[in-house]
């Protein structure tokens, strides 16, 4: 899987939550909580969404590091770099 | 034989648009089972029964719209199925007059002039045929359409600009359930109603919840998402269990007295994006543990934010929680919504410097305010229920 | 590119064009009634005509409606093409026993081994001072019988070329000339070629109201539209043609654009021909509809002979104005 399927994947769950948000339009490396009016549960449910769709378990610990759309690729691809390793 | 008539799904409701019937004449069903969906200004609703026995007959048809109280199925009830007792068909009772319309349909223009029509024996909303098939086939709750036409009535045009409206670029990909108009007009309503009848006082309170962050972060530590815990979910738990204790604060009032509710079921104000909030039932939240207030706090979020709020959790809540999350203010007063008599409003979590043992050091506080109805409470009880709640909080391990 | 020639002739003079015309055309036709040779018709239709084709073809008759309209009947039976004149329809009905009874029906009760290719003409409507014997508008009653076609011609190209049309016909047809035309002037190709007899015609678009008329009724009908377009109501105005068979499709289409809907009809309220089209309307397009059908009909007396209760008892442009715009919650 590569960055762009993880982009994908990312948006697809982001749209099952808001879904009259255009996430073609949202700025990747802006506040994904305030482009998208998501709440505390919201980002819970989208934590939830990858773990299931990519196997890639978050702690809350590191929710900081997915805040922006760049952020939470880069972060899922580490972590799945990590994972086959 | 019983009759499922269209539900009052709160005080301002005068009517619903019964939209999808779940069951079908000679299915068995029983207490709590979905049975329909009405559409109100509220959103779709899924109606449950409270008879268990077999669908006899459906009586009213999709996409109409009829005053609360209105039969909407006749039930063969379980007791009657085991006395063998033949179902007789009382005609269903007339739906009660919604409005005193004007009799006349056209002024009399031309001589001679047209007899007036006969007088309608139910007065009800005016929705021409034409409006009445564009509403049906587009989904359209002809309870939201402003009328321009003759007497009164909802014609193609309205529906037309309804449905323009319905189809501007948020709303196409919008859960279908939703119309955020019609949800501003429900709670314009219910507001307005609130700060006009409700005699509101204000209390406020800061609670140190560092404990209760700490106690999450390490339950949450060791759980995979679906099991993780909101602090959200500690501050609607302790709520209801103060609620318990403080039966002054949960209920309704009504006609002119206070009915105390045994029962705590407590709304949970879901913010809509686009403008829209409702506030339905986390159903007998003192009586269920943490982990499992949480899943259907989720689901009850998730539900409602795609339109699917089930009736009870409309008509239920006996008492409000309201949160502006992480990313709100430090403070909040809410409305009562009536006719409720409390709402307790949570504000963001901050670091903030705080006495403890007599040195000065960074916790998370949280401000709770309480308004309460001075028809039913003094401020001398609802500080008693607040800090009771604080307390609450700040223990999770009671929780 | 060429137009083609025009010609600008009256109702009356388009109407003896037909009869000339199909009276050349074939010699089976041939024209009877009451004055109509020597004195040329009582509304001057027939003028000429005797001296042009003989007194075998343009025949005077008795005072006998039921008479020579029987005569007619067994010419047709016979294998001729007779126009039966009669004088208005309030004296076609001292021969409605033999169009009903017997015109109507012959095909049925032989067998279909005979057919009655008649047309009969009358003269309809009020608006002439002849009061309560002379102008009554009985054509809804004719539309009520099967086995007969009813027309009613309101343009000059109409009255011009639905005769021909009509003598085509197996079977009886009813051309009703409403008298208030006759005069009226129009414009008809010089080669002016036969029309259909089956269809109604929109003879003003618009999207906001159908007017669906016919006859003496369209004039009015036509000018309370141009009235309400000034006040940005657009009506669509239909011209029935045919009042039997009514043109379902082009009513329908028509309530289908605008969703409202208001009948002209210089006939009677009561059980009329505006009733069963406005049933219609509610059996085919209920769910078209956006507000309660409006009629404009004549008053429930006899037409009155003074002038200003004559008008006063038909239709009139300000009652359809008024009419329209009460259906479209704008009174």
């Amino acid at each position: 899987m590569n960055d762009l399927d993880i982009r994908k994947a990312v948006k697809e769950e982001l749209n099952n939550i808001a879904p009259e948000i255009d996430l073609a339009a949202i700025d990747p490396a802006g506040d994904l909580r305030e482009a998208l009016d998501i709440d505390s549960m919201d980002f819970l449910n989208f934590i939830s969404a990858i773990h299931h769709r990519l196997g890639v378990d978050i702690p809350e610990l590191d929710y900081p590091k997915l805040v922006t759309l760049d952020g939470a690729v880069a972060y899922i691809a580490a972590r799945l770099g990590s994972i086959r390793k | 034989m019983a009759e499922f008539r269209m539900p009052s799904l709160g005080a301002d409701m005068e009517a619903g648009t019964l939209v999808e019937w779940l069951v079908k004449p000679g299915d068995r069903v029983k207490r709590g089972d979905i049975v329909a969906v009405v559409e109100t200004q509220k959103g779709a609703i899924e109606i449950e029964i409270f008879e268990a026995g077999k669908i006899e007959q459906i009586l009213v048809g999709l996409n109409t719209n009829v005053p609360v109280g209105t039969p909407l199925a006749r039930i063969q009830t379980e007791r009657e199925e085991a006395a063998g007792t033949v179902a007789t068909a009382p005609s269903p009772a007339a739906p009660v007059a919604l409005s005193a319309a004007p009799p006349s349909i056209l002024a009399p223009v031309a001589p001679p002039s047209p007899p007036a029509p006969p007088p309608a024996a139910v007065a009800r909303r005016r929705v021409s045929p034409a409006a009445r098939r564009l509403a049906g086939a587009q989904g359209i709750d002809l309870s939201i359409v402003t009328a321009s036409g003759p007497a009164g009535a909802i014609i193609y045009a309205d529906v037309e600009r309804r449905l323009g409206g319905a189809v501007a670029d948020a709303e196409k990909k919008r859960a279908p359930g939703l119309d955020l108009d019609a949800m501003r007009t429900a709670i314009a309503a219910a507001m307005a109603r609130s700060k006009r009848e409700i005699p509101h006082y204000y209390l406020e309170h800061q609670v140190d919840v560092t404990v209760s962050e700490q106690w999450l972060t390490q339950k949450n530590a060791v759980r995979p998402p679906d099991e993780r815990l909101l602090i959200g979910a500690l501050m609607v738990r302790s709520v209801a269990l103060a609620a318990r204790r403080f039966p002054a604060f949960n209920g309704f009032y009504r006609d002119g007295k206070f009915e105390p509710s045994r029962a705590v079921h407590v709304g949970v104000a879901i913010a809509i994006r686009g403008g829209g909030l409702a506030a339905p039932a986390l159903h007998d939240a003192d009586q269920i543990q943490l982990d499992e207030l949480m899943t259907r706090m989720r689901d009850l979020v998730q539900r409602t934010r795609a339109g699917r709020i089930r009736s009870s959790e409309i008509s239920d809540p006996t008492i409000t929680v309201t949160s502006l999350g992480e990313r709100g203010v430090e403070t909040l007063y809410g409305i009562i919504y009536p006719p409720q008599v409390a709402i307790l409003g949570f504000g963001k979590v901050v670091r903030r410097p705080w006495v403890i043992d007599g040195a000065i050091g960074p916790r998370s506080i949280v401000t709770m305010t309480l308004s309460a109805d001075h028809r039913v409470s003094d401020g001398h009880a609802g500080a008693l229920f607040l800090a009771e709640i604080g307390m609450l909080l700040q223990e999770p391990d009671k929780l | 590119m060429i137009q083609p020639a025009t010609t600008e002739i009256t109702y009356r003079d388009a109407m003896r064009e037909a009869i000339r015309d199909a009276m050349r055309r074939d010699d089976r036709v041939f024209l009877m009634g009451e004055d109509v040779g020597h004195y040329g018709g009582c509304y001057g239709v027939s003028k000429g005509l005797l001296a042009e084709f003989g007194a075998e073809r343009i025949r005077d008759t008795p005072l006998s409606e039921s008479g020579f309209t029987g005569a007619g009947i067994g010419a047709a039976m016979a294998g001729m093409r007779p126009i039966v004149e009669l004088m208005t329809v309030n004296f076609s009905l001292l021969a409605l026993d033999q169009i009903l009874n017997t015109a109507a029906t012959l095909r049925h009760m032989s067998g279909n081994q005979f057919g009655v290719p008649l047309v009969i003409r009358m003269a309809t409507g009020a608006g002439r001072q002849l009061a309560a014997q002379h102008s009554h508008s009985l054509e809804g009653w004719y539309a009520h019988i099967p086995g007969i076609k009813v027309l009613a011609p309101a343009t000059v190209e109409d009255a011009r070329g639905m005769l021909w049309t009509a003598l085509q016909d197996p079977d009886p047809v009813l051309i009703f000339e409403n008298v208030m035309l006759y005069n009226m002037t129009g414009t008809v190709a010089a080669d002016a070629v036969p029309v259909d007899i089956a269809r109604a015609a929109v003879r003003r678009a618009g999207r906001d109201i159908s007017l669906i008329t016919y006859g003496g009724s369209l004039w009015k009908t036509l000018e309370a539209a141009a009235v309400l377009a000034g006040e940005n109501i657009h009506a669509e105005v239909i011209d029935l043609r045919s009042l039997r068979p009514l043109d379902d499709a082009t009513i329908m289409a028509s309530i289908a654009r605008t969703r409202r809907a208001v009948i002209v009809d210089e006939g009677w309220r009561s059980g009329s021909l505006s009733a069963e089209i406005g049933m219609r309307i509610v059996e085919q397009a209920f769910w078209e509809l956006d507000a309660p059908i409006g009629r404009v009909c004549s008053a429930e007396v006899p037409i009155p002979y003074a002038r200003h209760l004559e008008n006063a008892a038909i239709p009139q442009v300000p009652g359809i104005v008024a009419t329209a715009k009460a259906v479209l919650g704008r009174a």
